[in-house]
């Protein structure tokens, strides 16, 4: 690995290895902050899902091999969430590129107000993600809101009374909420394309279409896929809009609604913990597919804000 | 480019719709938050009459009382200790990553980009668990170090994309001059890197600002809980009526300060915020 490659010198002279030693007292902190807070409770959840362990009933613990794990991915709820939570990342993801798409190319594109446009798509950004959902559910609800008041709105529709419906209004707050991110990481992604392929593209008679798809596309397929990788990744723990909009109800509860339900309103840290421990392996599996199946350099990326 | 009059149609189109897209939502809560309570469920788009009682019920009672003040102090006190600390530690990690050499590099980089993409409710369960035995379960700490965790890798890989920027040379001139490692790094880094500083620190205030997941499974009442959980557990003013109101009010002012950061330093926020993500 890296370090093998970069420990080839037998003789490290002594400024390399005070330079070492700064290097790595600089990055202990940060790292084990983060190493205690994210491998050891996984390391614990992964102990935890192994026991029958209900704090409501604490003198019943008992180690119980792999068979939360049966219980689990036995059980409809599992597989209707699972389908639950597959289904907003894909429509979702799938809106925003597109979405972001063309709002990354109106701002790069742009004749004039280019600072209004940037503007106003930070704003959803800067928003907590419970008050957009608060926002949406609002807007659609189907007394107070002003949804139902529109013209060819039925004024009796509940949007909050049928599963899909439901989905709907979680999807649009989630495209809501996160398209400003996708539109600022595709455009820069954008601003590198050379302004000169495009003019001869022209000069050659392609079309605005054959453009797009010939030039943009290939060559901001990186950008695409790291920001399709984050979003993604990110989809799959949504958790607070569904929250504040239906709590789960009517079969419109993801993953980790599921394992909130089971850890922290149950108890059920035994089970809790087998649903918690499965959905990290789901988010690492999603990885390796972007990161080995699509070539996705992740060094190039970053972090989700 | 030609600037004839379909191309400035077509232009103005495309920003109205995005400025609808963007800013319909929120001028909808606004317009809910100034309604008189008996007018909140009227459905207009424009208030009839215009109220601050939404906003006065916010405050009623008193720190102790009202539902929404304490959770109001505790979300900047938390989001503040946390950014603070977050950015001090990761300008450290960044630092060495963008100028020094030593194996496990790539390594850290590696896993503070994994530990973004972690699902926070795969570690909630242990972290309730351990909380309550270690006995800050519903407290400020309780809250501060998962979002240490998770705003760590932000901050790292931010700081880093600006500290590689940063004209170096000046620092080994510094060093030349006779000062240490460390004199170069404060004398004549850190002011330099102020601005990248500047932009993770917003970004990481708004990532604590924002979470929900850890702050409605890590306490239980209002002397730690943040804004986002309780805005989930606001309560009308009698069983029968609906917390609407008094929601998008309190929506309304934990969304004005970040709109305001937001617009006086968009363009340090667009740069922090796609840092990276393109090499060059």
């Amino acid at each position: 690995m890296e370090a093998s490659a970069e420990k080839a010198p037998a003789k490290v002279s002594s400024r390399t290895r005070s330079e070492r030693k700064l290097a790595w007292m600089l990055c202990a902190p940060a790292v084990i902050v983060m190493l205690l807070v994210t491998a050891y409770p996984i390391g614990y959840s992964i102990v935890l899902s192994l026991q029958k362990l209900d704090l409501r009933f604490p003198d019943q613990t008992e180690f119980v091999g792999v068979s939360n794990y049966g219980t689990v991915l036995s059980s409809e709820l599992w597989w209707t969430d699972v389908f639950n939570t597959v289904f907003i990342v894909l429509i979702s993801v799938a809106i925003e590129l597109v979405l972001g798409m063309a709002i990354a190319m109106v701002m790069n594109r742009a004749i004039f107000g280019r600072g209004v446009v940037r503007t106003s798509v930070l704003i959803p950004y800067g928003i907590i993600t419970v008050v957009a959902a608060f926002a949406w559910q609002f807007a659609f609800a189907s007394e107070s809101g002003f949804v139902n008041h529109l013209p060819f709105v039925s004024e009796e529709f509940n949007w909050f009374g049928g599963r899909f419906s439901s989905f709907a209004i979680i999807i649009a707050a989630e495209v809501w909420k996160t398209t400003p991110f996708m539109a600022l990481l595709l455009l820069a992604g954008l601003v590198t394309i050379d302004n000169q392929l495009y003019e001869a593209a022209k000069v050659d008679g392609a079309s605005a279409w054959q453009r797009f798809t010939k030039i943009t596309l290939p060559l901001m397929k990186p950008a695409i896929l790291v920001a399709l990788l984050f979003r993604t990744l990110e989809g799959f723990r949504v958790f607070d809009s569904i929250f504040i909009m239906t709590r789960g109800a009517l079969e419109t509860e993801s993953i980790s609604i599921l394992g909130f339900n089971q850890l922290i309103s149950r108890l059920n840290l035994g089970l809790g913990s087998t649903v918690s421990v499965l959905l990290f392996v789901i988010v690492v599996i999603v990885s390796a597919i972007f990161i080995k199946g699509f070539g996705v350099k992740v060094e190039e990326g970053r972090p989700g804000g | 480019m030609k600037r004839d009059g379909k191309d400035i149609t077509l232009w103005s189109i495309a920003i109205t719709l995005v400025l609808i897209f963007a800013l319909v939502p929120v001028l909808w809560l606004l317009s809910l938050s100034l309604k008189p309570p008996e007018q909140v469920a009227d459905g207009r788009i424009i208030p009839e009459t215009f109220s601050l009682d939404s906003y006065k019920s916010l405050f009623e009672g008193g720190f102790d009382e009202s539902p929404f003040l304490h959770p109001l102090v505790n979300s900047i006190v938390i989001a503040l200790i946390t950014t603070v600390i977050a950015i001090t530690l990761a300008a450290f990690t960044a630092y060495a990553i963008a100028r020094l050499e030593f194996p496990g590099k790539r390594l850290i980089l590696a896993g503070a980009l994994a530990i973004a993409m972690f699902p926070p409710v795969s570690i909630v369960g242990p972290l309730f668990d351990m909380w309550r035995s270690f006995g800050i379960y519903d407290t400020y700490p309780g809250l501060i170090i998962p979002y240490l965790t998770f705003s760590l890798p932000l901050a790292i890989y931010v700081l880093t994309a600006f500290f590689r920027e940063i004209p170096w040379d000046l620092e080994q001139a510094a060093q030349v001059d006779g000062a240490t490692p460390y004199q170069a790094f404060t004398k004549v880094i850190m002011p330099l890197a102020a601005p990248g500083i500047f932009t993770a620190a917003i970004l990481v205030f708004i990532f604590c600002w924002n979470d929900f997941v850890f702050a409605i499974s890590l306490t239980s009442s209002n002397n730690s809980r943040t804004v986002p959980a309780a805005l989930a557990f606001f309560t009308g003013e009698s069983t029968f009526t609906e917390p609407t109101g008094s929601i998008a009010a309190a929506a309304i002012l934990v969304t004005i300060p970040i709109i305001v950061l937001v617009l006086i330093f968009q363009r340090r926020i667009v740069s922090g915020l796609t840092a990276g993500a393109v090499k060059g």
